[in-house]
């Protein structure tokens, strides 16, 4: 028995099947991440968060929550953490990336639905999330048609709130979306019962900050040849990075980088200086969605970046700091979200110059979108960032697929023909 | 060209059949082929038994297999069955500029590039819908052997429209067809030209250029064959072998890497 059984059964787990669950993800990390070799000491620090995902984060959330805090969950990265964090409420992500829960996501989700909906809807009707089972409210946003219609569902099993998100980048768009930062405000004050202030404010848009700074720094030493981290690993990093204490998290992070300049003034990489290089582009991957960067990058390239919300998509941008008021604080973090470029927009062209400056800079020699089975926004611009990569120069395979392990033999042949296509 | 423990050599192993090209000087000097099995490994084993390899490049799905067993008694190298069938097409017809393979369970669809380099390339998804899989179920349920179902197509008195892809959906539809009393060759060669509507489909997403090569096992199907050619007014162009241009690419590529060295 787990020391953490008590934990999860107050949390109403279904402990057998999380127990399963927990042991496919600790096979999973065991052959993709701890069989890489030439990893950065840095990694344990990763390698210990992730072996205690379920376990100690969790405890600190329960001591957060007996200490009086909120534990706010969001599936998208345009829930607003910094003011979440400025109501001294904690902020994690729910994206769900194993296919444990299908079955009873089905029963009540169409079967064509994205794995990403369905997994954590799933979570949550079999019981198997403790970050889920830990969230006084669960942020819900109007992004896709699927997850606006999921909520609708979820909501019947969990506190969720709905947060508006614009489908156009116009200014009365802005203005909506500033409504809705106004709205969530004083949700959040309610919720928590705390007075947001622009001390607290402005104290977490800082701290919010310095975790992108943190993960920028990484994604810039990427350019470096030969690469000195492998994609695998800054993936997890950044999975790690919505439900990690930010601090810590930061803090770490920041070592890393540390030890990855010293790699890169060595002129060390995980791979050789001539594996093609390679940008994903696409869907978020949620953990333990390791599939495709591990048949990747088991076909001699190396990735080199994350066009995508668990990537560069969350961190490219930060919050101007430079205000004082609350009124400042609240236009400057509605800039920095109303420049996300995510594919739910339209149009969404922004999207098509950072993926292609995202290439020159970290020296891609291809892309490869990636797309959940059933997510309509991402494969249907999939077509105009094809054109933009190929006016680009930029040779570009296009990738669908979901959690299940079905199709990895023919995603192998897809994959190796593209890299050998490039060497 | 030898290497110097003995010839060069490739070798396709796919779902259905296994094939060995050695290569000579000349080109091609052994072609063999045996049934995959559910022994592909001592399959393999048995076509080597016939040659004097020392440096052979594995394609096809058991590829890496074959590449992990064979790595202590020779040089061996693997690569896929895309950039196989590319070489082995431009090989045959320098002039090629797509090429088209299918298969036993997959259907590829390569655009070549200056030179000869894959430029661009389609394969279906996970499902066997338009494969030679699809071939093989349906002439299974019409009760005819596999090798004449191309021949018997071509005796259809007109073209009726299967309109499923889905090798379960096509089969049902086949079924009330006959039961219609439709005859069994208008429904096979009505499955015929589905699987040809798809690979078109396929053809145009990568931006179809001729010449057109035709290779893989279903390159043997004369049905196919026929109403392929008349969506082009160039003449196709079938390598005698369809069903080497893998392992021969495989072959080739061997011998560039031992031209390297
Ligand atoms: S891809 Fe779009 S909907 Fe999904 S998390 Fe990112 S911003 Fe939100
Ligand atoms: S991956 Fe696509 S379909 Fe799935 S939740 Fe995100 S935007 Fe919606």
């Amino acid at each position: 028995m787990s020391s953490y059984d008590a934990m999860w059964e107050k949390l109403n787990l279904d402990l057998d099947a999380h127990s399963g669950l927990l042991q496919v993800l600790g096979k999973f990390y065991g052959d993709i991440y701890l069989s890489q070799s030439g990893r950065l000491q840095g990694m344990e620090y990763l390698d210990f968060v992730l072996s205690e995902v379920h376990g100690l984060r969790i405890k600190e959330l329960q001591d957060a929550k007996e200490a009086g805090r909120k534990i706010v969950g969001a599936f998208c990265v345009f829930a607003p953490e910094e003011i979440t964090l400025a109501a001294g409420a904690v902020q994690v992500g729910l994206c769900a990336g194993a296919e444990a829960g299908k079955d009873a996501a089905e029963k009540v989700l169409p079967r064509n639905t994205c794995a990403l909906i369905k997994s954590f809807v799933g979570f949550k009707l079999a019981r198997l999330c403790p970050y889920l089972e830990s969230c006084d409210m669960v942020i819900g946003e109007t992004t896709c048609d699927g997850k606006k219609k999921a909520y609708e569902i979820f909501e019947e099993y969990a506190p969720v709130y709905v947060m508006e998100i614009p489908q156009m980048k116009r200014a009365c768009d802005r203005d909506l979306w500033m409504t809705e930062m106004l709205r969530y405000k004083d949700k959040m004050e309610e919720l928590s019962g705390k007075a947001i202030t622009a001390e607290s404010l402005r104290d977490a848009i800082k701290l919010v900050n310095d975790r992108r700074r943190a993960l920028q720094r990484l994604n810039s030493l990427r350019a470096a040849s030969p690469v000195p981290i492998s994609g695998r690993d800054v993936l997890l990093i950044n999975q790690v990075s919505f439900y990690d204490d930010p601090v810590r998290f930061t803090a770490s992070i920041n070592k890393l980088c540390d030890e990855i300049e010293d790699r890169v003034k060595a002129g060390e990489g995980v791979a050789p200086k001539d594996a093609p290089r390679l940008l994903l582009s696409g869907c978020p991957m949620a953990v333990p969605n390791w599939k495709l960067p591990y048949v990747i990058e088991s076909s001699g390239a190396v990735i080199v970046g994350e066009e995508s919300c668990i990537g560069a998509r969350n961190t490219r941008d930060l919050v101007d700091e430079g205000g004082k008021t609350m009124d400042e604080f609240m236009n400057a973090l509605a800039d920095r979200y109303m420049r996300i470029d995510c594919a739910c927009f339209t149009p969404n062209t922004e999207r098509l110059g950072n993926i292609a400056s995202m290439a020159k800079d970290l020296k891609a020699d291809g892309v490869i979108h990636y797309g959940l089975s059933f997510c309509q926004p991402y494969a249907i611009e999939a077509y105009k960032v094809e054109r933009a990569m190929k006016d680009a120069g930029v040779p570009m395979l296009s990738i669908e697929t979901d959690y299940s392990m079905e199709d990895v033999e023919q995603l192998k042949t897809r994959v190796e023909a593209f890299v050998e296509m490039l060497r | 060209m030898q290497h110097e423990n003995g010839g060069i050599a490739g070798i396709d192993i796919g779902s259905r059949s296994i094939e060995l090209v050695v290569m000579g000087d000349e080109g091609p000097v052994h072609q063999v082929k045996a049934p995959t099995t559910f022994d592909p490994l001592a399959q393999c084993r048995k076509l080597m038994r016939e040659v004097r390899v020392g440096r052979i490049v594995a394609t096809g799905y058991g590829r890496k297999l074959f590449a992990e067993t064979a790595a202590g008694e020779m040089d061996v190298k693997a690569i896929t069955e895309i950039q196989a069938y590319a070489l082995g097409a431009r090989y045959l017809y320098p002039e090629a500029r797509t090429v088209l393979d299918i298969g036993g369970q997959d259907t590829k669809v390569i655009a070549l590039a200056e030179g000869g380099k894959v430029g661009k390339f389609e394969m279906n998804d996970r499902c066997a819908a338009g494969t030679g899989k699809f071939l093989e179920f349906m002439a299974t349920a019409l009760q005819v052997p596999l090798e004449a179902f191309g021949n018997f197509a071509m005796e259809a008195d007109r073209r009726i429209q299967i309109n499923s892809m889905c090798t379960v959906f096509a089969e049902s539809e086949a079924t009330s067809l006959m039961a219609r009393g439709e005859r069994p060759e208008n429904i096979a060669m009505g499955l015929h030209l589905a699987i040809v509507q798809r690979t078109l489909a396929m053809l145009r997403r990568v931006g179809l250029e001729t010449p057109l090569v035709f290779a893989g096992g279903v390159a043997h199907n004369a049905c196919v064959r026929t109403i392929l050619q008349e969506q082009f007014d160039e003449p196709l162009l079938i390598p005698e072998n369809p069903d080497m241009v893998g392992a021969l690419g495989a072959a080739l590529h061997g011998m560039l890497l031992a031209s390297r060295e």
